[in-house]
């Protein structure tokens, strides 16, 4: 075959994947329109008003990638789970954990003069540990009891919650009048101040670096093969001679891990510390999406992370500017989500295009 | 303990379980026709939404009630022809109508009444004795659904579509049907345990106030083995749990962090599933898409 027309092949094997999200996306947004239409609304305006809010100033950009960086790690978490077959929606919980970690660490631990560069990696690694720890338990449940992990995630979303809210309030804060731990020490914050004027963070190098990481374990290593083979079918991996239940426990593990890098590095780039909450942030919900919507591929993940960050990012601002309420931000992200679920939607208009090359064929 | 306290205790529990059980009986009807269903929780914030709303427009608390049923049966249609017509991934499914329910109600709060956070009183469904209508007609309905599921021909067609879709299918039953009402019965179910929120324990909507009881409800239904009567035992458990807290609050005991007893429901729940106490089995194809051979 001449090269040429297997690079043609392979574009259109690319177009044919992206195909379904880029649909789901362009369906979700015009939800979004009928919705500020039927607000009465005007929907220029609004659109007016997202583009400046996501990229109307370089430190606009800037604050739409600190909104989209979480969403990477979320995503990129969602997604190594899905390959193997697993459904982590207990993102959330694991974050939650990570964050409890990397509080213990960056405000308890004071790093020998000379070593104050290891606190961020400290820190970093134990908000990964406590993610990977939380999302193993339901591994190591599913390998070995063959619990669903959907349960378990969500349960532990909800212990998670209140295990936070119990050490907070009882150990990691200085009096009761405080909503917050104790802050950080300076030593183990990453660094702001990436683009002039927004809190754009170092933290974005190591979102990509992790999205490079996740492709090359799932596709360049031995692991990333055994848990693909175990997410496309079980009976075949275990007959090939694959461990399902090692596989299982490590791809909940690693995506796990992923979370908690979500909440290691939000807590040390933009909060400083643990915030008192009583629900969840939904950056591990925004993930599923921006995990189904990439394709469950890396790059997928960090360009589907991108548009929900600019979504979360431009609320606020649609809201100020064209008076739409933020609950239509909600409306377009869940239309997203279920018209790329629903994919077999879509089906009526590929076959009619299949029909098409047919007969002109 | 004093007798005023443990009256308080029992009403108490009795009035937060009664939201978990419609909830549950909801997600066992689903469940049962192999729909994994955690739409609940969106659902039931919807129908809490549409109870209010009705209520609202007509000053009728009964059409509030009607409504609260019309809106969860809209919202569970979109899971069911997701899941059933386009064999979607169910829990994505799910996932995406919790979050339309949350844009949705938001949404609609501001358009109807122009306010953020929550709704103007409306009428409610009144008390009988102690306790709101919601309690006796959530109970009530607890064991209709039993005899329904275990004592009627239709019940054991819906548990057979939910066990071995391709057995139904070869005995003649429509499993597609059979799986449209069970997940429409969620609808039900869910709308209503959203208007025992909304127009029962209290007379308004509130953003975001089904605040994870719908993903209780689905521990519930795990915890009571997919059936019925296991759900009242423990949505009671789960609800006592939840008012014991509270009453260990009130009463000035100190030492056991509430948090521990928020938890309570998601441990047990975790415990059971990994047969440390009892032991509870899932539909066998529940949450397995059924393709039709051609």
């Amino acid at each position: 075959m001449p090269k040429e027309s297997r690079f043609v092949e392979s574009l259109k094997g690319g177009l044919r994947a992206i195909s379904t999200p880029v649909l789901a996306t362009i369906v979700g947004l015009l939800v979004g329109m009928v919705c500020i239409v039927v607000a009465g609304k005007d929907p220029v305006k609004a659109a007016e008003a997202f583009v400046r809010a996501v990229a109307g100033e370089p430190r606009m950009f800037g604050e739409t990638l600190v909104s989209t960086i979480p969403l990477i790690f979320t995503g990129l978490a969602v997604a190594f789970a899905y390959r193997c077959g697993l459904f982590n929606i207990g993102v959330e919980g694991q974050y939650l954990m990570a964050q409890i970690a990397a509080v213990l660490v960056g405000v308890y631990w004071t790093p020998p003069a000379g070593l104050t560069w290891l606190h961020p990696l400290l820190t970093l690694a134990a908000a990964a540990l406590a993610g990977a720890l939380w999302a193993g338990i339901v591994g190591v449940l599913k390998a070995y009891r063959g619990i669903h992990e959907v349960i378990n995630s969500i349960m532990l979303n909800y212990v998670g919650l209140f295990m936070a809210d119990w050490l907070l309030k009882y150990y990691l804060r200085p009096d009761n009048s405080r909503a917050a731990s104790y802050d950080l020490q300076e030593s183990a914050w990453l660094s702001q101040g990436l683009i002039e004027g927004s809190r754009l963070h170092t933290g974005l190098w190591i979102a990509l670096g992790a999205a490079v990481v996740v492709w090359f374990i799932l596709f360049k290593t031995t692991l990333g093969y055994e848990i693909r083979a175990v997410g496309t079918s079980p009976g075949a991996a275990e007959y090939g001679g694959i461990s399902v239940a090692r596989s299982i426990i490590l791809a909940m593990a690693i995506s796990g891990a992923l979370s908690g890098l979500a909440g290691g590095v939000q807590t040390m780039a933009i909060n400083h510390r643990f915030n008192e909450t009583s629900s969840f942030v939904n950056y591990g919900f925004d993930g599923i999406a921006v995990a189904l919507v990439g394709r469950l591929h890396p790059a997928g993940v960090v360009l589907a992370a991108l548009l929900f960050g600019a979504l979360d990012r431009s609320g606020p601002m649609m809201q100020a500017m064209a008076d739409v309420p933020k609950a239509v931000i909600w409306i377009v992200q869940g239309s997203v989500i279920f018209f790329v679920a629903a994919e077999g939607l879509w089906d009526f208009l590929k076959k009619r295009r299949a029909k098409k090359e047919v007969k002109t064929a | 303990m004093t007798w005023v306290a443990f009256t308080t205790l029992i009403l108490a529990t009795l009035r937060a379980a009664t939201p978990l059980l419609l909830a549950a009986l909801g997600g066992i009807f689903s469940e049962r026709s192999g729909v994994v269903n955690i739409a609940l929780e969106g659902i039931m914030l919807a129908g809490a939404w549409g109870a209010v709303f009705f209520s609202y427009i007509s000053g009728n608390a009964w059409v509030g009630l009607l409504g609260a049923i019309l809106v969860g049966v809209i919202m569970a249609g979109l899971h069911a022809v997701a899941s059933i017509k386009y064999h979607a991934d169910q829990v994505v499914s799910g996932t995406a109508i919790n979050l339309l329910a949350t844009g949705f109600t938001e949404f609609m709060l501001n358009r109807v009444w122009g306010q953020a956070g929550g709704s103007p009183s409306v009428a409610a469904i009144p008390n009988i004795g102690p306790l709101n209508l919601f309690v006796y007609l959530a109970f009530g309905l607890a064991i209709v659904s039993w005899v329904a599921l275990y004592r009627t021909p239709w019940g054991l067609r819906l548990r057979s579509v939910g066990e071995h879709p391709l057995a139904a299918d070869t005995l003649g039953i429509n499993v597609a049907k059979m799986r449209y009402a069970g997940v429409l019965l969620s609808g039900v179910m869910g709308g209503l345990a959203g208007a025992s929120l909304s127009i029962g324990l209290l007379s308004r909507f509130v953003h975001g106030m089904s605040a994870g009881k719908g993903f209780i409800a689905l521990a519930a239904v795990i915890f009571g083995n997919w059936n019925p009567l296991g759900a009242v035992g423990a949505t009671l458990l789960f609800g006592a749990s939840d008012s014991l807290g509270t009453l260990f609050q009130t009463l000035g005991i100190e030492g056991i962090p509430t948090q521990f007893f928020n938890m309570t429901p998601y441990v047990l729940t975790m415990l059971a599933l990994a047969g440390f106490v009892g032991k509870s089995v899932a539909p066998a194809a529940d949450g397995v898409p059924y393709k039709k051979a051609n």
